[in-house]
């Protein structure tokens, strides 16, 4: 239980000095990657909840793939890191805002009778192998009661993906492409041309 | 709250857990160390040179004569580049690439973490293995290795997708996450027969994601100089270089869980199978390694624009499809595994 208490006191430790780091570092990609570091370690607290495949998930979709193509936009990206400073107090008073009302939410969720009965010092234990599986359970319940709803939110992304290639497919003119079926299709016969030259004088 | 107890709940579990980490990294380390070797020695067979043949009895302790001398080189850090990325890349893929070992069962209960989503995490962390590639390749604040810092990202993004593809295929024939289950539900069959395609397609994308010929495009010598790690030295680079070997054992060892019956012997017949089964692991991953160095040996690059069509014109729907005919299958033959 030691070992325990001092996992979880590390993982939210260097979970919330890496997102505080993540608005706060100077430089953009340094945020994107204590951003990952975040992300990290929310899965690391997961884990310790025994939610292992929520914890993989997050750690494969969001870090593995959106962080990194994430990363790749703010490497390529030509920023000016003065004029990135200058709004920031303009912002201030909308960012608080929404901090505030977060920690208002939880504070009720936290605080009411009926969520610190069943508190999370029930779901506290390290994961059990040899249990019945959580990714089971979560197929058990989102391909049956939430099966709609799954395959809403599967049409929104469709569109979503629909919408983003429309806005970024154009026809940039001139583009040399490679037809490759006709490349595959070379051989000796239609690639070579047999020519008879007469010596001492070249084609 | 004595000291008995901590005894028993810190210490004890602790020093098991670490011999345990030991006994499984020490190995692959210096099976990192022999990789290299056969490499060399299997190239120049290819290409009727002799290899290295110099230090020690056939050359065997050529890698342990690199390293050292790679270790005693300075280590130089570039004037312009941001010098704590460009210090912890090499250490992020060197970790990476062990930390995957941690799920790998190399025999029955043979195994450090028995984890319910143990492939999950292998995946997890394969994929996280690109951002010591581009935090170098960001760091290191030059063009060669940036050029290949971001066909490295591209070309991960890409392959990840058809590997999942490949995942899910074996998992619905599984029906568990666990790697130990694999295993076993691979005891009348290896996946690689009936799943020949997707074995293949797993293989080559291992290769991809692993920067290994004929997709080495990130490390590209004779276009990128040494892409990503173009302006590491000494214990830096020899930090990228195990941590490449590293993870080109690591997806070995995967595709050998996936595909052919982990620690399972070919045949349950009797000279067989008194054969224990961490040698018959070994065996096939020694035999998928043969067959990297072999593509390498063999095949030439890729440009970079064929690399992409491959992942996703081709790969993508090819899996895709797939993944569909095997639930299709199962069904209509009615073999889903009881589990599921």
């Amino acid at each position: 239980m030691y070992l325990y208490s001092i996992t979880f006191y590390i993982f939210s430790l260097v979970a919330i000095l890496s997102a505080l780091m993540v608005i706060s570092a100077r430089n953009p990609v340094h945020s994107v990657l204590f951003l990952i570091l975040s992300f990290v370690n929310a899965s690391g607290l997961f884990v310790l909840l025994g939610a292992e495949f929520l914890a993989m998930i997050l750690v494969v979709v969001y870090v593995g793939a959106v962080a990194v193509l994430f990363l790749f936009v703010v490497m390529m990206l030509d920023i000016n890191f003065v004029k990135l400073r200058e709004g920031f107090l303009q912002y201030l008073p909308f960012g608080a805002l929404l901090g505030v009302v977060l920690i208002v939410e939880l504070g009720i969720l936290f605080l009411t009778k009926s969520f610190s009965e069943n508190s999370l010092s029930l779901f506290v234990q390290s994961p059990q192998i040899n249990e019945v599986e959580n990714t089971k359970l979560i197929g058990q319940v989102l391909y049956t009661d939430y099966f709609y709803l799954f395959q809403i939110s599967g049409l929104i992304l469709l569109v979503a993906m629909v919408g983003s290639i429309t806005l970024t497919l154009r026809d940039r003119g001139q583009v040399k492409r490679q037809n490759i079926s006709s490349q595959n299709f070379i051989d000796a016969k239609n690639a070579i041309e047999k020519k008879k030259i007469k010596l001492g004088e070249g084609i | 709250m004595n000291s008995f107890s901590y005894l028993n709940d810190l210490i004890i579990p602790g020093v098991i857990i670490i011999a345990q980490i030991m006994a499984v990294l020490m190995p692959v380390l210096i099976s990192v160390a022999f990789l290299v070797y056969a490499e060399r020695k299997v190239l120049a067979l290819i290409q009727l040179r002799r290899g290295p043949n110099v230090v020690g009895p056939f050359g065997i302790l050529q890698s342990f004569a690199d390293a050292l001398k790679l270790l005693t080189k300075e280590n130089i850090v570039p004037a312009n580049s941001n010098k704590i990325v460009f210090l912890l890349a090499p250490i992020i893929t060197m970790v990476l690439s062990l930390a995957g070992w941690a799920v790998i069962p190399f025999a029955p209960n043979w195994v450090i973490a028995d984890i319910n989503v143990g492939i999950m995490y292998l995946f997890a962390v394969s994929s996280l293995g690109v951002y010591g590639i581009i935090m170098a390749g960001w760091a290191s604040n030059s063009q060669y290795p940036f050029l290949g810092a971001l066909r490295s990202a591209a070309q991960m993004v890409s392959y990840e997708v058809s590997i999942g593809f490949v995942i899910i295929t074996v998992l619905l024939c599984v029906g568990s996450l666990n790697l130990s289950k694999i295993v076993e539900a691979q005891e009348t069959v290896w996946f690689a027969i009936p799943l020949l395609p997707m074995f293949v397609v797993f293989f080559i994308s291992a290769l991809a994601e692993t920067n290994r010929l004929p997709f080495d495009l990130p490390e590209d010598e004779s276009t990128l100089v040494a892409g990503f790690f173009t302006e590491y030295s000494s214990a830096s680079f020899v930090l990228f270089f195990l941590g490449e070997y590293a993870s080109m054992i690591l997806m070995s060892s995967m595709t050998v869980i996936l595909f052919m019956g982990g620690w399972l012997p070919p045949f349950d017949i009797f000279p067989l199978n008194v054969v224990p089964g961490v040698i018959w692991f070994v065996i096939k991953v020694i035999f998928i390694l043969f067959l990297f160095i072999w593509v390498r040996g063999t095949f030439p690059r890729y440009r970079y624009d064929q690399l992409m069509r491959l992942g996703w014109k081709i790969f993508l729907p090819l899996s895709l499809l797939w993944v569909v005919l095997t639930a299709g299958f199962l069904i209509v033959f009615d073999m889903v595994p009881n589990s599921l």
